[in-house]
């Protein structure tokens, strides 16, 4: 075993955007482990850091490959020995070097030779390049001159060190090295190091390697600087890991607006500190935000306040900005923004917003029709909803598009329901965020996405792949999660054919990953042929529930067989002649069914499954008598044909509600 | 303090020492620096070339009567274009933040993904905005693609936004109360224009007028792009002194009547994105017809040699 050696590579790069280096880092451990097992190295623990400006590794390696024996096969040995002399010559050696091998196939010339493990620098040197240049990225560029080598950003020095020594190699005009850069301002070029020191003089050198230690020095600089001041942080966890990766040395500063701004809707100048600035929000000890903020600067002190001071001043520029869209974009009604969509591209194809809005209304209404409820809010929600794309504060914060609106239409008299609906329009934002409160706003969100569906389903414009420009998928997620949470009884099979399919897909995605229901429950209800995703859901919670309950998976077992036996014989009769049925199990079950499903019809109208399946789980005796001691397949045809009625009638009845034979049992796994 | 004018004279007098030709603005209507032949055709083919300018830039849906203390109809960008982009770009650029006094050790500066597109011009690139305090002083871009055509060279583009950029530097709140020469504000300077251009693009424009002038510009560039691809074997000579860059004046002129036609909110949505396909069409069909041309030219030039 050859000696273990430290191993770094350090990748500077210009300015990486901050949401593609965890990424970058997950790319290059994957390509660096194909790597290693490539090679035959030992797999040894490898650390991965990142910095707007480097991607790092680090681990051990041997200085050397293992030796290892190989196997050459040559031709056979009924060749003769000229094939074996030529075997001999191609591979340099004298022909009584030779062994032969006993194969299933015959006898064959072999040659036995070790192979002596290459030096692990040489083998990086051959490598490296290569991993660099397959890192994949959102959006590469070319610096060196057009068909040269592409990366996210040039790359301005490799530092490349096994051991003491450098992996030499050459990529886009630089060469590797041993010298790290510091942090801009902070550090300088050019820093020696050695493998225990790397971290720490980097540090000294303003950069802050461990992305977990940038990130305590931003939420520890919080909390010093919020000691005593009655404020709390409004966490912003996306936030927070924006600024560690935007950051080599982060430094938390607290900076005030003028109070006066607190008139402007905090949603506001929530998006303008948040978003647009990156700042924190600041509450006060009643929970109202506060004249205050915190940003975060990649340096070490604002020594004389100059960031503070400029961090104030664009903030209030913005803040000033936004007021005067505020005062502005209130001078005209919304009412009379609508003839302003024509003007809006919804989607090139398919015309302005304006006709958008002129379909939404008439889907708004045709909703509430469906589910009986006076829609009249939700149509004249649907007339203003999209008229805040023509303000200049949606302009500037399109993050803002739907709470804007729904913010100016409460200040020009809107009742509550319409403009909470416009609020709440693009809600459910994730599936994970909550769909609009209000039935307005559902069925204004419902009516909007499914708008934007079929038209453009309609021309053909359907996700695939991972491509999805106008997020279908995320729209129909949305319909989906509305109707259930919203318990919104809404017949999707009265969709197209192409939607329906699409929106049920989405629903198995919702059922399965969202909610935690099994996969062979969601297939089992959906094959059900169930009329709206409410009554899907409530299925599949009675299915969930009585599952649990002794008799059911052998039941379901045994629907998985009648199902079988049904779909061998093809066709067979719906009524059962009740003179034909043997007395003895046969009649047993028959007796068993009828009771049972009267039972069950009655729960049925109430919509109890759980009341239902758990009688349907009681016939699981009658079936599996039926089973041990009666022949479905019997001589005599009539009797036949009536055993297949019978069985018939059960599970039509039963996968009504549940096509049980799509349960996984332990008995059908087998 | 320096003055507004003082500040652009460090700034031309930095990218001078670092090699550059210091132009003058160009005398048609853009909306922002790249748009100037000294960078959308400069950038194009094998040669190195490096120049800064200052470029007003007339954006006609930003006018706001002079009353908003931050936006402006017409804006003055410092445009330096490195060809192709040295190595220490990024130093360089910092040392010229230093040049007009900004001690960047008492300072917060951040490079911000932003990468820089335009569909009229069939460009884009790959860079930065650059945030100091917080504020958006200068938009850094690697050029890859111009009027359609993969650059040989990669240029890095530098746009200083000089208004933000000395107000900052003033510590003013409005740009009109930036001083531009001791004595004299920007407002004194630039108020009247800014109302009166927005009266006009907003209110009096008239919309007829420019549908014809969009037409008879984009009429002529055409012209004068087709006459240049009739030529061909044996007319080197018409083709090395064709006129490609009366041409690309005329595309200048459809962009900012475009601008015009959208300031007046007289565009539809089917218009507008089909305007936009008839200026690109041109932009490319300059930059194409250009590249050729430099080709003739440059072959001549080696002849000599």
């Amino acid at each position: 075993m050859s000696t273990s050696l430290p191993f770094l590579f350090e990748l500077g790069v210009e300015e990486i955007p901050h949401w593609m280096i965890e990424p970058a880092l997950a790319d290059l451990d994957r390509l660096f482990q194909q790597f290693l097992s490539q090679h035959s190295f030992p797999s040894s623990a490898v650390r991965y850091d990142g910095t707007p400006r480097r991607l790092v590794l680090r681990t051990e390696l041997p200085e050397r490959q293992e030796d290892r024996a190989e196997v050459v096969m040559g031709p056979p040995k009924s060749a003769g020995p000229g094939a074996a002399q030529g075997f001999a010559k191609r591979n340099n050696v004298a022909v009584d070097a030779l062994a032969v091998e006993t194969t299933p196939k015959g006898e064959y010339f072999a040659l036995h030779r070790t192979v002596i493990g290459r030096d692990t620098r040489e083998l990086l040197a051959e490598a490296l390049p290569a991993i660099i240049a397959k890192l994949p990225w959102p959006k590469a560029m070319y610096w060196t001159g057009k068909g040269q080598v592409t990366f996210i950003r040039p790359i301005r020095w490799i530092v490349a060190l096994l051991g003491n020594q450098v992996v030499e190699f050459g990529i886009a005009d630089v060469k590797s090295g041993a010298l790290s850069r510091g942090h801009r301002r902070l550090g300088s070029d050019g820093i020696a190091f050695d493998h225990a020191t790397y971290e720490e003089r980097l540090e000294k050198n303003g950069v802050i390697l461990s992305k977990d230690k940038r990130r305590k020095r931003i939420q520890d600089g919080i909390k010093k600087l919020l000691k005593g001041t009655g404020l709390t942080l409004v966490a912003d966890d996306a936030l927070l890991t924006d600024l560690v990766y935007l950051t080599e040395f982060p430094t938390p500063i607290l900076g005030e607006f003028r109070k006066q701004f607190l008139e402007l809707p905090s949603e506001v100048l929530s998006t303008v500190m948040r978003h647009h600035q990156r700042y924190f929000t600041l509450n006060d000890a009643q929970g109202n935000m506060a004249p205050r903020f915190i940003a975060v600067m990649n340096m070490k002190a604002d020594g004389k306040g100059f960031v503070k001071k400029g961090n104030e001043r664009v903030l209030e520029a913005r803040f000033n900005d936004a007021r005067f869209f505020w005062e502005q974009d209130r001078q005209k009604t919304l009412e009379d923004r609508v003839p302003d969509l024509a003007s809006v591209t919804f989607q090139a194809k398919l015309g302005s917003y304006l006709a958008k809005t002129t379909r939404v209304e008439k889907r708004a209404c045709e909703i509430g029709t469906v589910l009986g409820i006076d829609a009249a809010f939700a149509v004249r929600a649907a007339r203003l909803a999209k008229t805040d794309l023509t303000t200049e504060m949606v302009k500037e914060l399109t993050e803002l598009q739907g709470v804007m609106g729904g913010l100016y239409a409460r200040k020009q008299g809107e009742p509550v329901e319409v403009w909470e609906a416009i609020y709440e329009q693009y809600q459910p934002v994730s599936m994970e965020a909550p769909i609009p409160a209000s039935k307005s706003g559902q069925i204004l969100s419902l009516a909007d996405k499914l708008d934007t569906l079929e038209s453009c389903f309609s021309i053909g414009m359907t996700p695939t792949g991972s491509k999805d420009p106008f997020a279908l998928r995320r729209a129909a997620q949305g319909v989906v999660k509305i109707l259930v949470e919203g318990r919104l009884r809404f017949a999707l099979k009265d969709l197209s054919p192409d939607l329906h399919e699409f929106l049920l897909d989405r629903a198995r995605y919702y059922l399965k990953d969202i909610r935690g229901f099994a996969y062979d429950e969601v297939s089992a209800v959906l094959a059900a042929q169930s009329s709206d995703l409410v009554d899907v859901e409530a299925r599949l919670i009675a299915l969930k529930q009585v599952r649990q309950t002794e008799n059911f998976e052998a039941l379901a077992a045994s629907f998985k067989r009648i199902r079988n036996i049904l779909k061998q014989a093809g066709e067979y009769r719906d009524s059962v002649e009740e003179s034909l049925l043997e007395d003895g199990p046969e009649r047993d079950l028959h007796n068993a069914m009828s009771g049972v499903l009267a039972r069950v019809a009655g729960f049925l109208k109430s919509d109890d499954y759980i009341q239902a399946l758990t009688v349907i789980s009681t016939l699981r005796p009658a079936v599996d008598a039926f089973f041990d001691r009666v022949l479905v397949n019997a001589q005599d045809p009539a009797v036949r044909a009536n055993r297949l009625a019978l069985l018939g009638r059960l599970n039509a009845q039963v996968s009504s509600i549940a096509e049980l034979s799509e349960i996984v049992t332990s008995s059908t796994s087998e | 303090m320096d003055t507004f004018q003082q500040t652009i004279f460090k700034l031309k007098q930095f990218w001078a020492k670092h090699g550059c030709v210091i132009q003058e603005p160009y005398d048609v209507e853009v909306g922002a620096g790249t748009m100037c032949p000294e960078t959308f055709l400069r950038v194009l083919g094998p040669k190195p070339y490096s120049v800064a300018y200052v470029q007003p830039s007339r954006r006609p849906a930003d006018g706001r009567y002079g009353e908003n203390p931050n936006r402006l109809y017409k804006h003055s960008q410092l445009q330096v274009i490195l060809k192709p982009a040295p190595a220490n770009v990024m130093d360089l650029y910092l040392e010229s933040l230093a040049a007009v006094g900004i001690n960047l050790d008492q300072h917060d500066l951040k490079f911000e993904e932003d990468n820089w597109e335009s569909p009229t011009l069939g460009a884009w690139g790959i860079g930065w905005q650059v945030m100091l305090d917080g504020i958006e002083v200068t938009q850094f871009t690697y050029f890859q693609q111009c009027g359609g055509v993969d650059l040989d060279l990669v240029p890095a583009e530098l746009t200083y936004g000089l208004e933000r950029l000395i107000a900052f530097l003033q510590d003013r709140k409005s740009v009109y109360d930036i001083e531009w020469v001791e004595g004299r504000t920007y407002g004194d300077v630039r108020m009247l224009e800014e109302q009166q251009f927005s009266v006009y693009n907003f209110e009096k424009a008239d919309v007829k007028m420019l549908w014809t002038l969009l037409d008879l510009h984009e009429a002529e560039a055409q012209r004068l792009i087709d006459e240049f691809k009739g030529l061909g074997e044996g007319q080197a000579h018409d083709q090395r002194r064709f006129p490609l860059l009366a041409a690309y004046d005329h595309v200048l002129n459809c962009s900012h009547t475009f601008n015009l036609l959208d300031a007046r909110g007289a565009i539809s949505v089917t218009e507008r994105v089909g305007v936009i396909g008839r200026v690109r069409k041109l932009a490319v069909g300059v930059a194409t017809a250009w590249m050729e041309q430099q080709a003739l030219l440059n072959a001549s030039q080696e002849a000599v040699a």
